[in-house]
């Protein structure tokens, strides 16, 4: 099997596996008991809060909460700021978030906030104009994912950041960065982020397990009462496995950092001019530049994504699509149609997410036969004369 | 991952009848590029009969195998068979679709429907229920799909909810503006459905005509008889036997079990078959 799917998930690590082992078995102690047999727990969380400190780049421990996902560190975030500031009713974010940020703001607006989505170009770009003009002084948050899921787009968070903060000091900064963990260095005291959501399964740790980073400088209300867990942030017994595992994660990203933005951008890099070269009716759906090194999303003009997959699946090899029909939603991306993508190749657009297991010759393999899949897809397509039209251009 | 048939499998990996008759007869196009699946299918009719199909298809997996398929069920048949072909036939042929895929199936109906538009023009189909100036109403601008779509999936599927419909037609399936209409038609059509015995006079009487001369009737031929229809009043209809029928021990049996249970079943549970 060739894995190439690493924005949706990723193989746990061996040694994140390793890291865990004790906590599924022998230590398996409540964090919070008086005993001594407790001890190995509440250290094993207190170094993992430390790591996920050093891994964003926080001032201090205390401001991380461990959750059990990305999508609880998000609703954490956006729902926590909101219900301390119950005053202010309006909130900025961009039309390509993740749906697990863009479904709670729909709810929201049912609820009577005002939810300005902030569009983007043909390349992925955030429009920075229209953020600016957007903000006003009943501006509560700006939420803003770091990099896109689909596209691998990253977008400029701190240039960002000094937009919020000139125009509403008052105004919140909340950052999705589910898609960069791992991928590219965070700083979050650089880019002037007031919250920041992660989850453990993008970056070679198990699902079920996710980080959230609020500031000391941000209040918010909990998503979930109870115990004092998590300074009372997060109610609930520590997942100490998954949080062990998860830090233990965060330790090999972070050395292999370089290796993201070295190694795994050249087989990205040769795996899409590969793709451009070889395939006349393949187009990049994005700009070149201001990418996560893993990440390619290529549509291709006049044929079916779902069908591509279906017949890359058949070789072993995993990848996904923007189509419509992948998702039973019937209709394609909104990423994509917030680009603007053609219509002519928005349904044929496949996203190649690659990870540090990736390797030369699994993408020699695609490259060498994605090539065959497409040109016999596009032998069906009722497409031919635009088609032909395509290959004369090329 | 969809959970697809073993048919379907076979056909998207190997579609038959690919590609483009050139002197086709008919040709029947459904969907486009924007909403993201399209089928052209091309055929070649001789005598009424469907001698070649080929197919073009931009689409998923049970879109491709739908449109393969179909061209396979069309080969040979007569025009009278074909236009029989409802979108479940197909997804029968495929051994079953998942739920949210029907609309693939729908797809290479509605092809097949626009290809043969232009034959057999004094076609009537007796069982179209559709009120004329209606029909092709887009409900859902989305996808473009017309009241009639609609109209054809609920009957020949029997769609109960707004959902299902979406599954079979992707009406609704988008801005999601349409559900009501689509709810409003849904209401409409089992309304009709109902009072269908309160059919006009002569539409019952061709009906019933129609039932008799194409269901009862080649049976008995079968078997060396034949059977006309003389005279309807209220709910008695009266018939005569000929051939076989007309001298056999059982044609009591044949008239009570089988032309009035056919007629039954089809039309009302009222009516009484009487042998004249």
């Amino acid at each position: 099997m060739i894995y190439l799917d690493n924005n949706a998930t990723t193989k746990i690590d061996d040694k994140v596996l390793e890291a865990m082992m004790p906590y599924l078995t022998t230590e398996y102690a409540n964090p919070s008991s008086m005993y001594n047999f407790s001890k190995k727990a509440s250290n094993v969380l207190k170094d993992a809060r430390g790591v996920i400190k050093d891994f964003i780049n926080a001032k201090d421990e205390k401001e991380i909460i461990f959750t059990s996902c990305g999508s609880e560190s998000a609703n954490t975030a956006i729902k926590g700021v909101l219900n301390y500031n119950k005053s202010k009713k309006h909130i900025i974010t961009s039309k390509v978030e993740h749906p697990c940020v863009l479904n709670l703001y729909q709810t929201l607006e049912k609820q009577g906030y005002k939810v300005d989505y902030i569009g983007v170009n043909s390349n992925g770009d955030l429009d920075l104009e229209q953020l600016e003009n957007a903000i006003n002084s009943d501006t509560v948050l700006v939420s803003i994912m770091w990099a896109n899921n689909e596209t691998g787009v990253i977008f400029p968070i701190q240039k960002i950041s000094e937009i919020i903060k000139s125009k509403n000091p008052e105004t919140k900064f909340f950052v999705d960065a589910v898609q960069v963990a791992g991928k590219i260095p965070m700083d979050v005291q650089e880019m002037g982020i007031d919250l920041l959501g992660i989850s453990g399964h993008k970056f070679h740790a198990p699902k079920g397990v996710g980080a959230l980073y609020i500031n000391s400088k941000t209040l918010i209300t909990p998503l979930i009462v109870g115990g004092h867990q998590e300074r009372g942030k997060r109610a609930g017994t520590e997942n100490v496995p998954y949080i062990a595992g998860m830090a233990k994660a965060a330790e090999l990203a972070m050395d292999g950092l370089k290796y993201e933005t070295t190694e795994v951008k050249r087989l990205r890099d040769k795996l899409e001019t590969t793709i451009l070269k070889r395939i006349y009716n393949a187009r990049l759906n994005t700009g070149v530049t201001n990418r996560v090194p893993n990440t390619t999303n290529i549509g291709f003009e006049y044929v079916e994504g779902e069908l591509i997959l279906l017949h890359l699946s058949d070789l072993g090899i995993c990848a996904s699509s923007g189509s419509a029909c992948t998702s039973g939603s019937l209709e394609p991306s909104h990423v994509l149609r917030a680009m603007n993508v053609p219509f002519t190749a928005i349904h044929g657009s496949i996203r190649f997410s690659l990870s540090r297991f990736t390797t030369e010759k699994e993408i020699d393999y695609v490259c060498d036969k994605l090539p065959e899949i497409i040109e016999k897809i596009t032998a069906i397509s009722p497409y031919q004369d635009e088609l032909d039209a395509l290959k004369k251009l090329k | 991952m969809w959970d697809y048939s073993e048919k379907v499998m076979d056909h998207y990996r190997n579609p038959r009848n690919v590609g483009k008759i050139d002197d086709a007869d008919a040709i029947g196009i459904a969907g486009s590029l924007a909403c993201g699946d399209q089928l052209k299918i091309y055929l070649k009719i001789k005598d009424n009969i469907v001698t070649d199909a080929k197919f073009q298809t931009f689409g998923c997996g049970s879109a491709v195998a739908s449109s393969s398929i179909l061209t396979e069920m069309i080969i040979g048949k007569s025009l009278d068979e074909v236009r029989k072909i409802t979108n479940k036939d197909i997804a029968d042929q495929l051994g079953g679709l998942p739920p949210e895929k029907m609309h693939c199936s729908v797809m290479g109906y509605e092809a097949l429907e626009d290809a043969l538009k232009g034959y057999g023009d004094d076609y009537q189909d007796l069982d179209d229920l559709r009120e004329p100036e209606k029909a092709e109403k887009i409900v859902c601008t989305c996808f473009n799909v017309t009241e009639n779509l609609i109209w054809d999936a609920i009957k020949q599927n029997g769609l109960k909810t707004v959902e299902e419909v979406t599954n079979y037609t992707k009406a609704g399936g988008a801005c999601g503006k349409c559900k009501g209409l689509i709810q409003d038609i849904i209401n409409t059509y089992y309304a009709k459905e109902k009072t269908e015995n309160q059919l006009s006079p002569t539409q019952r009487i061709l009906k019933i005509n129609n039932i008799i001369e194409t269901q009862i009737s080649p049976e008995l031929q079968k078997d060396g008889g034949d059977i006309n229809l003389m005279d309807i009043d209220g709910n008695k209809v009266y018939v005569k036997l000929h051939g076989k029928c007309s001298s056999c021990k059982n044609a009591t049996l044949t008239i009570k079990r089988f032309v009035e249970q056919t007629l039954r079943t089809a039309l009302d549970e009222n009516i009484e078959v009487i042998e004249v």
